[in-house]
């Protein structure tokens, strides 16, 4: 169905450059080097308009629209229209686009000191963005002589507080893992494999991977959990809380094959729960034998989706043993979702890492556990808010994708990914160059990093443990008094 | 006595007796024999990666949870979720089994998953099967059903074969059962059943006696046509 328009201007020298880029068949090579132009293939991605040398082609929404209704409205209709004529359960990628879910990060603002502290000059004075994940001892213990006994469990270093999210090597292609994992090297922080499995050509990248275990178990063996610096126990992800995961056959080819361990062609099925998790106990359970198979070296995090309970679930998260608790937000991203999923299934991750800091901080176990929070970090003030609504970290997945090139058309799910990312295709994944990719993911890190520090330097704060859960340094506009009341903060001018 | 870290220091035989529900026994083992008398608890030989565990009692849950490689060999019953995940090695019960026997099993170019249950299975078994061969044999048990509600749901690959000329209570239509050909039993459960039965140190041919009917997905009913891209 047609919903964007491809025109070009006289500005064009009939190059077909952009029927080489076009991925999706949206522009064909006509008669006489013409161009032939598929309106109802065009996903909006803007890979021609990028690669056109004389800036000669728009890609604008079709003037065409449907009647307009204020009940039914365009894409209501759309899709309709698509499940009458397939019968299909609808398919979609990306975050959330429910609009009416307000953004809470947007209505966040933030504090500056002003006469009665001073502010800190981060290019003159130290500024620490180094963060620790894992849990905390609850007492000092000494030996005999006095002397502190080291009782710290094992912990992850970041130098900044600033991850990448868990994107699976079939959801994404190796050259994308390659660019994450040679980033988070160079940054000092870390990148996570997702749940299929990680590519041996990577195993170098060991000490800034995170392998993640989830409800399919794919590729996951003794050499995988520890070729790791942590490992991560994947109960849900924000797209898509409670659904499970299902990667096509038509994407299980060649090494995707080879490292989740599933034969090409067959799909690869991740069922909904974990069939060994019933319950916190059994979760317990999980991560003990994951302690057990790595032999207490690593911190074990658990990854649920930001849902309704998150604040219990995360205490008895906190209760299992686990190091870590991620939290993956309303708008969190994904290869492949359900759309009536996507949309309407979890909170956002403001109110949920609000309301979890909060009732782990009531409960006194706060400490017990760090928590990583994502689904819908755009930016560095985002990652500063969310530090001081209780976050530990932030972990970007959409973020860094952007920074390769992608333009969020939302076609993943379809495998023809025209920037080389959300694909197997070789001739689509060699359009990134995993170098360049690596590059760009450190220049953008790098760049949060210093906006970081002027923030928390203008808060006259110098360190992200003095930022985390530090509510004061927010106020919201724009919101009513329950909304205050879940966030831990006042409005703006109290 | 003298102590000993049986991960560092190495070992090529162990024995634990007196086991009374200890949890993580033999977790991730990647060689050596152990030998355990009494009832080891939950997540036993879970992550096994080519070490061989044989228990002298009943297991508990969640046993060869996400098991790679190797040998676990249960005397008695086994729990709930036995073999979950499990990519490669083969698991031998000759009691029964519980609840979710065997989901999400796996097989994958040499790595086959192999889990064979002597006596009957529970509800749930093998379901969202990927690879691999589960096989019940309902020892002692004829006439009655091997296995209980839910056999097979959503498995997409592998094989279910039941010592028994009874169709599993409420199978999916998405599943194919057929009758196993003495071919079939010559080629694949025989030889598989005769290192069972030699682990047991039980009459192969009893295992085999009678007829078998095997389980696969049904694979013109796919996931994939589930779906509409927006």
């Amino acid at each position: 169905m047609r919903r964007y328009r491809i025109r070009k201007d006289e500005s064009c020298v009939s190059c077909l450059r952009c029927v080489s880029e076009c991925s999706f068949g949206a522009i064909e090579k006509g008669k006489d080097r013409t161009l032939v132009f598929h309106h109802d293939k065009c996903t909006d991605c803007q890979r021609c308009v990028s690669f056109c040398p004389t800036g000669a082609i728009y890609i604008t929404e079709d003037e065409n629209r449907f009647r307009q209704n204020s009940v039914f409205r365009e894409d209501d209709i759309r899709e309709i229209l698509l499940q009458a004529e397939t019968g299909g359960v609808l398919l979609s990628s990306m975050g959330a686009s429910g609009k009416s879910v307000p953004i809470y990060f947007d209505k966040l603002l933030l504090n500056a000191s002003q006469v009665t502290n001073p502010s800190i000059d981060p290019l003159r004075e130290p500024m620490e963005t180094a963060v620790f994940l894992g849990q905390r001892p609850e007492e000092v213990q000494r030996d005999q002589s006095g002397r502190i006994v080291d009782n710290l469990p094992p912990h992850l270093e970041l130098r900044t507080p600033i991850m990448f999210s868990a994107m699976s090597y079939g959801a994404i292609s190796l050259n994308v893992h390659k660019a994450l994992a040679a980033a988070a090297e160079k940054l000092g922080t870390y990148w996570n494999t997702g749940e299929g499995g990680l590519h041996e050509s990577l195993y170098p990248y060991k000490e800034n991977t995170i392998v993640q275990v989830a409800s399919g178990r794919f590729g996951v063996h003794g050499t995988y959990l520890n070729t790791a610096a942590a490992i991560e126990i994947k109960i849900g992800q924000g797209a898509k809380p409670g659904i499970g995961g299902h990667l096509t056959g038509k994407k299980i080819i060649g090494d995707v094959s080879k490292t989740r361990m599933v034969p090409e062609g067959l799909d690869a099925i991740s069922p909904a729960p974990h069939h060994d998790i019933y319950s916190i106990e059994d979760l317990a359970q999980l991560v003990m034998s994951i302690k057990e198979a790595t032999h207490y070296t690593k911190p074990v995090i658990v990854k649920a989706a930001a849902v309704h309970n998150i604040a219990p679930i995360a205490s008895g998260i906190a209760r299992s043993g686990a190091d870590i608790i991620s939290i993956d937000g309303y708008r969190g991203g994904t290869g492949a979702a359900p759309k009536r999923i996507r949309d309407n299934v979890g909170i956002p991750i403001e109110l949920a890492i609000a309301a979890v800091d909060q009732r782990l901080r009531e409960e006194r176990i706060r400490d017990r556990v760090s928590i990583i929070a994502s689904g819908g970090i755009r930016n560095s003030s985002d990652a500063v808010k969310a530090i001081a609504l209780g976050a530990d970290a932030v972990s970007i997945g959409t973020a860094a994708l952007c920074a390769l090139g992608c333009h969020i058309c939302a076609s993943c799910h379809t495998g023809r990914c025209a920037w080389g990312l959300a694909t197997q295709d070789p001739k689509l994944t060699e359009r990134l160059d995993p170098e360049k990719g690596a590059e760009r993911l450190v220049n953008l890190v790098n760049a949060w990093t210093r906006e970081i520090k002027e923030i928390m330097g203008g808060m006259g704060i110098n360190s992200i443990e003095a930022l985390r859960g530090n509510r004061m340094a927010l106020r919201g506009v724009d919101l009513n008094a329950k909304e205050l009341e879940v966030l831990g903060i006042g409005y703006a001018g109290e | 006595m003298k102590e000993f870290d049986i991960r560092k220091d190495g070992h090529e035989e162990i024995m634990v007796t007196d086991c009374l529900g200890e949890r993580y026994i033999g977790c991730g083992m990647k060689d050596g024999v152990m030998h355990i008398k009494g009832t080891p608890g939950n997540a036993l030989a879970s992550y096994l990666d080519g070490g061989t565990v044989y228990v002298d009692g009943n297991a508990q849950d969640a046993a060869a949870d996400t098991m790679n490689a190797g040998l676990l060999a249960i005397k008695g019953s086994a729990g709930d979720a036995l073999a979950y995940g499990m990519r490669g090695g083969r698991v031998y019960v000759l009691g029964d089994a519980g609840y979710r026997a065997g989901v999400h099993m796996k097989a994958y170019e040499d790595k086959k998953s192999i889990l064979v249950i002597g006596g009957r299975a529970g509800s749930f078994l093998g379901e969202y099967l990927a690879g691999g061969i589960i096989i019940v044999l309902g020892l002692g048990c004829e006439g009655k059903s091997i296995t209980g509600y839910f056999c097979g749901n959503g498995m997409y690959a592998g094989t279910i074969y039941l010592r028994t000329d009874k169709v599993p209570l409420n199978l999916s239509d998405k599943l194919i059962r057929r009758n196993v050909s003495d071919e079939e039993k010559d080629r694949i459960l025989r030889p598989i059943i005769a290192d069972y039965a030699s682990v047991f140190s039980i009459s192969a041919e009893d295992c085999l006696k009678g007829s078998f009917i095997a389980i696969e997905a049904d694979r013109s009913k796919s996931y994939s046509q589930l779906y509409a891209a927006v």
